[in-house]
């Protein structure tokens, strides 16, 4: 999903704690005691789904990203290849056809890890055009000091252009990653026990529709803010490393 | 096991009936995205800090938890007031409302990107508010900010199949029910991947034409 700007952390704080003091409030009418422990559960796998798949994909988005600037041109040409499928489908879409499609050509994979590689797949699309767009944007006085000091590409990279780019990295890839976290809902559609399948079937089951989804949505909103506040400081101290405070 | 032409020929028809509705839903839930994020975008900037920290709040509130959560809650709620209304509607205005958060952000843009001028030029005039907005504001502040609602309009499209699982018989539940009644996945879902992929492809081509044109007519 193409991003406009960062979040406002301001707002998003506020907003924080107006919905928990809602939740709270909703949840004081609602068997809360008998909603928590499996709501618990199901943040737990959202959230290890979460870093499994962020994980996986800043891995697919620096391969593909350095893959586009390669000299070679069947690299730059797979690397668009990937970067237009992923960008091009639904997150659903490539969520499906791993689930559904690939038992038939006798690859069959447990939920849960289907739904983190087709996650980060989607993400890493994303994060390839930023990775590219951040190491483009290392000015070109840079190339050619580490050219004049007779470096080869590899160290290039390596020391002097990458260091560099992930300063630039950080901002839109703290939206990726929240953009990951929403996107984990949708593993609840192929039987993955996540918060969001939890509340499906509490609410089935107890049809407090406005307790149970209110509770949730600021759980998210919880988990949101935690990457949030995490990418910040990461900004911070890469910021303070490569001296652009 | 290969891909079945005959077969994906064969499906083809139901799957073409099933991606109208797909646009459909698309299109009415742009258009409610895009009026009401500019109701948004207004309010936020309302001079009454309740309102415009409210509006902030709301904004950041549906932009930091998944639509999919908000369809459901769309879905089961009005029932439990005793309104019934159908799957397509409620999915509909969960995905207009979400993007309409994310709408507002572009119309924000938008306006905080036109020169104090303008606003101090219509005071001087002394025009209403409403006028002022009407007549010299979001003429301008809208034509910059269309390329990102396209980028957004192709967003929404691309959320529609999560239309799926409140059952509105989508591209994707098509695409499920003829795999669950033939248990061949593999031709409808790719299908269904090939059409979202060329969709994308011709209507991100259409942004940047709309964005060159812009610049170019802005000289």
């Amino acid at each position: 999903m193409e991003q406009e700007g960062r979040f406002d952390y301001r707002h998003l704080f506020i907003c924080f704690l107006l919905s928990f003091t809602a939740g709270l409030v909703v949840a004081s009418f609602a068997d809360f005691r008998r909603f928590l422990p499996a709501l618990l559960h199901g943040a737990g796998v959202t959230i290890q789904i979460t870093v499994l798949a962020a994980v996986l994909a800043v891995l697919w988005a620096l391969l593909a990203g350095l893959a586009r600037l390669s000299p070679l041109a069947p690299l730059r040409w797979l690397a668009t290849v990937y970067i237009e499928i992923f960008r091009g489908t639904s997150a659903l879409v490539q969520l499906f056809w791993l689930f559904f499609v690939l038992p038939h050509f006798c690859v069959t994979l447990d939920p849960i890890p289907v739904a983190v590689l087709a996650l980060s797949l989607n993400i890493g699309a994303y994060g390839a055009e930023v990775v590219r767009g951040a190491i483009l944007a290392v000015p070109r006085g840079q190339y050619e000091a580490a050219i004049a000091l007779n470096m080869t590409p590899f160290t290039r990279m390596r020391r002097i252009i990458l260091p560099q780019a992930v300063a630039a990295m950080i901002p839109p890839w703290g939206n990726l990653f929240i953009e990951l976290l929403k996107a984990t809902a949708l593993v609840s559609l192929i039987t993955v026990s996540d918060l969001t399948f939890e509340a499906y079937q509490l609410n089935q089951a107890t049809l407090q529709t406005v307790q149970i989804f209110t509770l949730v949505l600021v759980m998210y909103l919880a988990i949101a803010l935690v990457i949030t506040f995490f990418m910040r400081g990461l900004e911070r101290r890469v910021a303070r490393g490569t001296g652009r405070a | 096991m290969l891909f079945d032409w005959e077969f994906a020929l064969e499906i083809l028809p139901q799957l073409a009936r099933a991606a109208v509705i797909t646009i459909q839903a698309t299109l009415v839930g742009f258009a409610l995205a895009a009026t009401l994020g500019l109701v948004l975008a207004l309010l936020r900037r309302s001079r009454n800090p309740w309102i415009s920290m409210l509006t902030g709040g709301f904004v950041e509130f549906i932009r930091s938890t998944p639509v999919l959560i908000q369809i459901f809650f769309a879905f089961y709620v009005f029932p439990q007031f005793g309104i019934v209304i159908p799957a397509f509607t409620a999915g509909v205005l969960a995905l207009g409302i979400h993007y309409a958060a994310y709408c507002s952000e572009v119309y924000r843009a938008g306006l905080e990107g036109l020169p104090r001028g303008q606003w101090e030029a219509a005071i001087a005039l002394n025009l209403s508010p409403w006028r002022t907005y009407r007549d010299v504001i979001i003429p301008q502040a809208i034509p910059p900010v269309v390329p990102a609602l396209g980028n957004y309009l192709i967003g929404m499209f691309k959320e529609t199949p999560l239309l799926s699982a409140i059952a509105v018989v989508e591209l994707m539940q098509t695409a499920k029910i003829i795999g669950s009644e033939t248990f061949r996945y593999l031709e409808p879902i790719t299908m269904v991947g090939l059409f979202f992929l060329i969709m994308s492809l011709i209507s991100s081509a259409g942004v940047r034409r709309v964005e060159w044109w812009l610049e170019t007519r802005r000289g």
